[in-house]
């Protein structure tokens, strides 16, 4: 309809495409920058992640393909590592150890943390003590920590046989024989739960107090309102928790290196009948024990290729719960 | 009406029951989770022959108090206590220094990297040790920096994910309005990120600055894999001295664990506000 623009018209469209066009150089004066000084202020960052993230994660994996030591230069043999690792026993040992690990605790940690929040989440007298008594042994150095629980396991003179003994249970050997060490190292990572006991705790004071109050209404029963409202609610939470506890324990070294040290056995051992002898400890050995640092190498990119799918997997499935609680 | 009431004492009666069952499952854990922080205690107290004799008592028989000066003369302790604190001011410096700026062009910066970044820093704390770690001790050892604390210390001067999505999450609760009066009255980013947000950002700053404390005061891996003399032992080095003899002296040992693991627990004294708050910040965004 507008067949042809009035001159008035004509000209404040000119005045405007000027002005446009001058906001624009501004604008992008200032968009370059603000490129330039957030460049610079993350600078570190981009340093960091270069030198400590990609650098060695690309190294690592052409190391992956060599016979390599600190002090001869890296030697391709192809995959030869890879070869070797599938044929090694004590890999499928000592993976087969971290699975066990990661699977049990994983979800005993969760519901021992839970528990723990659950009981402190209502007021009562002293309960600022009770939770810090609860979150304390979370921040221990892990190897002081460990030394205590080694002392604590002895089966003779430690204190966690000797009141069994005081109960009437004749207590295991706990570190000594194979068929308990595992769930020695579980016992003593229920004892670190902190840090998740608090994260467990905001998510229940999140969870809105009308929720319960209509369910009490409609006739439920605390475990009903426990399975149909508090569980759904935190479900987010405990997902993100169940993740982060599965790439601990893939990680899971400090104690059981300080433990097999503590048995004063051979150097590079793995406790007894190597029941202890956990994934990352047996990278540890093969790097800086036989300097066999390519075969290492292709140890850590096979952890890191299961941490990555296991993610994965667990990222989908807690999208899928989410979901289903209505979302967040 | 009398069966309404008789009816409502069952049901207190049971509510009760319930919070008695609660309040001595509280107990007990509560004497679970402190029995390791009483042996490590009352251990140190005990002579050697007190510890090996059954039946085992919680409490020394005769209190010994010489296990503290004897444990901390068998090996250089103090030493080991002074090169810890070195490394553990250095790295707290390092974190504490570099994380807010990162932080502030993530969050307070409108540039093209800044979501880039934000989601690489998730992707990071994913990467398991196991596979950076040979490269990055050829690095160290390349530059000949092994047996220095340089490869324990340096690092933190390059920020750490964790800290930095602290401090971000902290900025991003910061209105821009702020800044951009600011901007208005001619503060220049570098003045905006000096004189409003590094002062309003104390709060983060510390629960981040107790991490970095934690972190490097307890670190075992690092040290093991870089440090083998032993006159520059880090205390968490050091305790292992205690195990490399065939019979362990556990007096000796729970009195050196002792002094090692008081910091932490003043500090936390100290700090705990802060802790709580960055557990609940970092733990619960997915």
């Amino acid at each position: 309809m507008p067949a042809a623009s009035t001159g008035a018209q004509q000209a404040s469209q000119i005045k405007s495409m000027k002005n446009s066009e001058h906001l624009r150089r501004r604008h992008s004066a200032i968009e370059a920058r603000d490129n330039r000084n957030g460049f610079l202020f993350a600078l570190p960052w981009i340093i960091g992640f270069l030198i400590f993230s990609v650098y060695p994660l690309i190294a690592s994996f052409y190391y992956s393909f060599t016979e390599f030591n600190p002090i001869t230069p890296a030697k391709w043999i192809g995959l030869e590592n890879y070869r070797y690792i599938f044929q090694d026993p004590l890999v499928a040992k000592s993976l087969k150890n971290t699975l066990f690990i990661a699977f049990v605790s994983t979800p005993l940690n969760l519901f021992v943390a839970l528990l723990l929040a659950a009981l402190v989440s209502s007021y009562f007298r002293g309960r600022g003590l009770v939770r810090t008594i609860f979150f304390l042994p979370s921040i221990i150095p892990s190897v002081a920590a460990t030394m205590i629980w080694i002392w604590m396991f002895d089966p003779t003179y430690g204190f966690i046989n000797n009141v069994l003994g005081m109960l009437g249970i004749k207590g295991p050997a706990w570190l000594i024989n194979p068929a308990t060490t595992k769930w020695a190292l579980l016992l003593m990572g229920t004892w670190c739960t902190g840090t998740t006991m608090l994260i467990c705790l905001a998510a229940l004071q999140d969870v809105p107090r009308s929720y319960y109050e209509s369910a009490e209404i409609d006739g439920a029963n605390a475990v009903q309102r426990f399975f149909k409202i508090t569980i759904p609610c935190i479900a987010h939470v405990l997902v993100y928790q169940a993740i982060l506890g599965f790439i601990g324990a893939f990680q899971y070294f400090n104690q059981v290196y300080i433990i097999t040290r503590a048995s004063g056995g051979d150097a590079y051992s793995g406790g007894p009948a190597n029941s202890i002898l956990m994934y990352p400890l047996y990278i540890f050995y093969n790097a800086f024990g036989y300097f066999k640092m390519g075969r290492a190498s292709a140890m850590a990119y096979i952890l890191f290729l299961i941490i990555g799918i296991l993610t994965l997997i667990m990222t989908r499935v807690s999208r899928k719960v989410t979901d289903y609680a209505g979302g967040e | 009406m009398n069966v309404h009431t008789a009816h409502r004492r069952r049901r207190i009666g049971k509510r009760q029951i319930a919070m008695l069952f609660k309040y001595a499952l509280i107990a007990v854990l509560c004497v679970i989770f402190l029995s390791p922080f009483v042996v490590m205690i009352t251990t140190s107290f005990k002579s050697n022959s007190d510890a090996f004799t059954l039946p085992v008592k919680i409490l020394p028989r005769t209190v010994v108090l010489t296990n503290f000066s004897e444990a901390t003369s068998k090996i250089p302790y103090f030493l080991y206590y002074r090169n810890t604190i070195f490394i553990t001011v250095l790295s707290v410096l390092g974190q504490v220094l570099v994380t807010p700026m990162i932080a502030y062009s993530l969050s307070k910066i409108r540039w093209k990297g800044a979501p880039f970044i934000s989601g690489l820093l998730m992707a990071t704390m994913m990467i398991p040790h196991a596979v950076t770690m040979i490269p990055v001790y050829k690095i160290w050892s390349t530059l000949r920096l092994t047996n220095t604390y340089a490869p324990l210390i340096l690092p933190c001067f390059f920020g750490s994910s964790f800290n930095i999505i602290i401090v971000r999450q902290f900025f991003n609760g910061l209105p821009n309005s702020l800044f951009e009066a600011a901007k208005i009255d001619g503060a220049n980013e570098l003045q905006r990120y000096y004189m409003i947000a590094l002062p309003l950002s104390k709060p983060a700053l510390t629960t981040i600055g107790i991490y970095a404390f934690l972190n490097a005061w307890s670190d075992y891996m690092n040290p093991l894999i870089y440090i083998n003399k032993q006159e520059k032992y880090t205390l968490s080095l050091g305790l292992q001295s205690y195990m490399s003899q065939f019979a362990i002296n556990w007096p000796h040992l729970m009195a050196a664990a002792t002094l090692f693991v008081i910091p932490v627990v003043i500090f936390f004294a100290i700090f705990q506000r802060n802790f709580v708050e960055g557990v609940a910040t970092t733990g619960m965004k997915a």
